[in-house]
């Protein structure tokens, strides 16, 4: 045993720093897109991180059965709160994404991101060993995903329901259905792409067309891209240096603080900035994955590594973005990008891994079979 | 369900756990290698594309406007200018650095004087606007202007001074034909040339006159500025500035004050006055009026005010002096007595003037209808006799009389720096017959002798004849000071036939010859001339039996042109004259030819006098050129609004008077034994 208190050594202090380091660094990319002013952007971002942090930290208190326990209870209310913005929405018009709770705006697809994983997670955790081949262990997972992805796309949100879907099939792909199925889906899925892309909405489909040849519309819907290449491209090595970057202080880069956040970083810290962030976020990844390999039961190995992943692809896809590798759809970067939603989720989902680490670490109860 | 069946793996809580294990581990690995593809891809655009990328966000970033170069200045003989540029004050706002608009505004409209209509357009300007796209307040300012508003601007945010420059004619109208003007570049004129600088706002090239002769010289060398610019165009801060060459002064060989007198002096006619220095055959002045102010031309002339100039029938759009081409009419006896000299005839032979002779079957008459009796050389010119001229040019032929006309400068073209000339004809056998198939006439001689027919001169080609007259040298005009000549060739004339002719010519003026109006007020000074009218109607035999209709009672249109050339003083030439009123008619005798050349002649030797007799005079006129065009403008706009209706009748008539009021009618022509009498010949008059 160590001298240090108990409570102390098992506060989770290296993920904490970790957090720490990428969120300060995201406040400093913001005081400088504000033109080098902590308002109205990165005095929020802080204090709504200290906030999160301690709500995360709150979280990791609870025992790991209690989410498992909450899973499809949560599930249910996430899930008639996606159907509540669609018939408001309907009859609003155009895409409504949120509810009006008066002090906030509630944006319901937003929470699914963690609570699919979870239900999902749950479902696996609740199925008998012997059912993991049948049929009853694929139907029940793919209607749990399935719904949620419909309501969130025809609202409509490409990303949050890529994200969504991804979420949910990484866990059942953990839980260990046969390797064929995703192999095959994934041929299935490549053949129907064609076909999905004729009904997605103009904007959806532009956004696509832009993606694949940014250059055909510089000016207009590839602006977004151009722009983010642009500053990416000029930042070098080095960068431009701290407050000296052009394309954002010149409002050349749309975006710059939410959704683009990352070439406001890259254009002023260059290539070495995005590096280190980079390996920054694939330490937390990691730190995410070894919790899971760590963890006792089923519910919680699964629920770490999909949270994990679930973080992982908001990073992916914004980046992706960002550099021109995928369409703009809209997936901010987890504590760099401004904005309270997201940072709300990324927390919960630290906060749960947190709360898997923290029981995993107390001595087994019932055998430690890791 | 038929995949799971065939061959269904026995799954316990062990091998779900190594699943589990692997597969994370497939997950953790996916995800190591996205990070990296993604650093890859940060590399690729940063690091080897990353030139390319600079490129793009610097010309994102910067932004290259030309400053157009100040124009080069035309400044007289005397160093005068004739153009500049007025330094242009204005006053703009801001709108997104004003404080309080309200106020701002308020405290401007004191300061600057503004018209409540200004107010109302800067206001709602200033609502439209979106933030950093300045709104004018006002510009052309005086310089207390623009200094009160820049005193005060700790107290109005947003309101921002700057000056510029435009093209000023301190002449006005005086100068516009000789000057031309200068205006944006056309389309066409950016396509020929292809220089950016000409689509530069602000910019302007010579569009008529020297300013287009010279425009190459004129144009400096444009500035540059860089500025950092934001998505939306705002100007963020300069980076570098590259201060613009002004173009090179021209310096002409006019005398501004002389100019603008000349201008002044042919008073509400339409005509043109060229004065020239013997001595080496600089331009003096030439003008042409009326004329349009080229200001107004330079800032862009509105529509109304084209359609006035264009519909006038005094053409204020020609340039009379180079592009009117007038029968030269009695002004060449001179010139033709010269010609006589040389073929040898002895200037104390007399021809008798009956008042008309038979040439084959037509009656050539006199202008004066009793004839003059027996008149010798130096009185037929004197008295611009036709009968002499008509005899004596059948004697020595055509030929001789229009190889003396050439050297004299009739119909030669001069190397001027102007975009067109028109340079007339002289006509000869050689000539008739190339052009019309026909054999020259003994009535062709006839006509020609006393300017009329074919015979046609330019008024700068009479002030040329005049210096060659008086000199006996080939005068080349020329508008450059300083500009390095060739020792002029001779006209061929001995100084004895000069003397003969320059005495003939003197006693037009001073001799009791019709030239008395042009004597001139200047003591030991003697002007020498020649007066001449253009007929530009045929007259009838009916009209002859019935009396001659005097000009006054014919419309404008079909006025004799009066004409006058002559040189002061006579016995040691200076400086000549040659001078064109069209339609003048001999009608109004201090708006006649002579009187005009004797006036302007007299500005050289004593401008004060010279200016004073202007300025009385002017006030029968209704005042300066600028004045009674502005007045013209007025009543032209009036009268158009009336036309569509945007003012009601009972105002038609008020307009109608206040139009005739600023156009005086012709005093009555005094009567002068001087004035040459109406014309009496069929083609040919004095």
């Amino acid at each position: 045993m160590s001298i240090v208190p108990q409570p102390i050594s098992e506060f989770p202090w290296r993920v904490l720093l970790l957090l720490l380091a990428i969120a300060a660094f995201g406040t400093v990319v913001l005081y400088s897109a504000a033109g080098g002013s902590m308002t109205p952007w990165a005095i929020n971002q802080i204090i709504r991180f200290i906030i999160f942090s301690v709500m995360a930290l709150a979280l990791s208190r609870i025992g790991v059965e209690t989410f498992a326990r909450f899973a499809f209870p949560a599930y249910a209310a996430v899930l008639i709160a996606l159907i509540v913005v669609e018939l408001v929405g309907g009859v609003a018009g155009g895409s409504q994404r949120w509810i009006n709770l008066g002090f906030m705006q509630l944006q319901p697809s937003e929470f699914m991101k963690p609570v699919i994983v979870l239900a999902v997670a749950r479902f696996y955790a609740l199925l008998s060993v012997g059912e993991i081949r049948r049929w009853n262990a694929i139907w029940p997972a793919l209607v749990l995903i399935g719904v949620p992805w419909a309501l969130v796309l025809i609202q409509p949100d490409l990303g949050t329901a890529t994200m969504i879907a991804a979420g949910g099939i990484t866990v059942m792909f953990l839980a260990g259905l046969p390797l064929r199925l995703f192999i095959g889906s994934a041929l299935t899925l490549a053949a129907i792409i064609p076909i999905a892309f004729s009904f997605l909405h103009d904007y959806q489909q532009k956004r696509v067309l832009i993606f694949l040849d940014p250059e055909s519309d510089p000016l207009g819907a590839g602006y977004h891209i151009s722009q983010s290449k642009i500053a990416i491209g000029s930042g070098g090595l080095f960068g431009k240096g701290f407050l000296k970057g052009t394309q954002s202080h010149l409002d050349y880069l749309p975006e710059g603080h939410t959704d683009f956040v990352f070439a406001t970083m890259a254009e002023e810290w260059g290539l070495v900035g995005g590096v280190l962030l980079i390996c920054a976020f694939m330490l937390l990844f990691r730190w995410g994955l070894r919790v899971s390999l760590r963890a006792q039961d089923k519910f919680a190995r699964l629920a770490a590594a999909g949270l994990t992943t679930t973080i992982f692809f908001y990073v992916a896809i914004n980046l992706m973005m960002v550099m021109g590798l995928a369409p703009v759809v809209g997936i901010p970067l987890p504590f760099m990008s401004y904005g309270g939603s997201s940072m709300l989720t990324v927390m919960l989902c630290v906060g749960i891994v947190m709360s898997i680490d923290r029981s995993s670490r107390r001595p087994a109860r019932t055998g430690n079979w890791s | 369900m038929k995949f799971a069946r065939p061959k269904r793996k026995i799954v316990t809580e062990a091998t779900q756990t190594f699943t589990f294990t692997r597969r994370a581990m497939v997950v953790g690995g996916l995800q190591g290698a996205f990070g990296l593809l993604l650093a890859g891809r940060m590399a690729w655009i940063s690091v080897a594309q990353n030139e390319k990328y600079n490129l793009l966000s610097e010309s994102n970033r910067v932004n290259l406007t030309l400053i157009p170069p100040r124009r080069g200045w035309i400044i007289d003989r005397n160093g005068r200018p004739l153009a500049n540029n007025r330094t242009d004050f204005r006053v703009d706002l801001i709108p997104e650095r004003v404080k309080d608009a309200d106020a701002t505004i308020r405290n401007l409209a004191e300061l600057l004087a503004l018209e409540p209509d200004e107010i109302g357009r800067i206001r709602e300007e200033l609502d439209k606007s979106p933030g950093f796209r300045p709104v004018q307040v006002a510009d052309k300012l005086t310089y207390d202007q623009y200094a009160a508003v820049s005193v005060r601007l700790p107290d109005l945010p947003g309101v921002a001074p700057s000056q510029g420059f435009s093209r000023y004619y301190p002449a006005g109208a005086s100068v516009g034909h000789l000057l031309g003007y200068v205006g944006a570049a056309s389309a066409k004129e950016y396509e020929e040339r292809k220089n950016p600088l000409l689509i530069t706002p602000g910019f302007k090239i010579g569009k008529d006159g020297l300013e287009r002769a010279f425009d190459t010289e004129l144009t400096g060398k444009p500035g540059a500025k860089r500025v950092e610019v934001t998505a939306r165009g705002k100007i963020v801060r300069e980076l570098t500035t590259r201060p613009d060459m002004p173009g090179n002064t021209i310096r002409l060989t006019i005398d501004a004050g002389l100019q603008e007198y000349a201008g002044r002096r042919i008073a509400t006619q339409s005509g043109s006055v060229v004065i020239l220095d013997c001595h080496n055959g600089d331009v003096l002045a030439m003008a042409s009026m009326p004329s349009f102010d080229p200001n107004s031309f330079s800032d862009g002339i509105s529509h109304l005010e084209w359609e006035m100039l264009s519909k006038d029938d005094h053409v204020p759009l020609r340039n009379k002096t180079l592009q009117g081409l007038y029968p030269p009419g009695s002004t060449i006896k001179p010139m033709v007595a010269l010609a006589l000299l040389e073929a040898g005839v002895h200037q104390s032979e007399t021809v008798n003037c009956p008042g008309a002779i038979r040439v084959g079957n037509t009656l050539f008459h006199c202008h004066r209808r009793r004839g003059h009796g027996a008149v010798n050389m130096r009185s037929a010119i004197a008295l611009s006799c036709d009968i002499y001229f008509y005899q004596m040019a059948q004697r020595v032929g055509m030929d001789r009389i229009a190889e003396m006309a050439r050297r004299v400068g009739m119909g030669q073209k001069f190397p001027l720096p102007f975009p067109s000339q028109s340079y007339g004809t002289v006509p000869d056998p050689a000539w008739k017959l190339k052009k019309y198939g026909q054999s020259w006439q003994v009535y062709d001689t006839v006509n020609a002798t006393i300017g009329q027919g074919y015979m046609l001169i330019n008024p700068l080609q009479m002030a040329v004849m005049a210096a060659r007259l008086a000199t006996g040298r080939q005068l080349i005009p020329n508008f450059i000071h300083g500009a390095e000549r060739p020792e002029p060739d001779s006209v061929g004339a001995t100084e004895e036939h000069l003397v003969v002719i320059r005495d003939a010519m003197s006693a037009v003026v001073n001799g009791g010859g019709t030239g008395g109006a042009a004597r001139i007020n200047i003591p030991g000074v003697l002007m020498a001339g020649k007066t001449g009218t253009a007929q530009v109607r045929r007259i009838t035999m009916a009209e002859r039996a019935g009396g001659v209709r005097g000009n006054a009672s014919l419309p404008f249109k079909l006025r004799d042109h009066a004409l006058f050339q002559g040189f002061v003083p006579f016995d040691n030439p200076r400086y000549a004259v040659g001078c064109i009123i069209e339609h003048g008619g001999h009608v109004n005798r201090i708006e006649d030819a002579p009187m005009i050349c004797a006036d302007t002649l007299s500005y050289l030797f004593d401008p004060k006098k010279a200016m004073e007799k202007l300025e009385t005079l002017e006030k029968g006129w209704g005042g300066t050129p600028a004045e009674r065009l502005t007045r013209q403008t007025a009543a032209f706009r009036l009268s158009k609004a009336m036309e569509t209706g945007e003012v009601p009748a009972s105002a038609t008539s008020n307009a109608a008077q206040a139009a005739n009021a600023t156009a005086p009618t012709a005093p009555p022509a005094e009567e002068d034994g001087d004035a040459p009498p109406p014309a009496s010949s069929p083609t040919g008059t004095p």
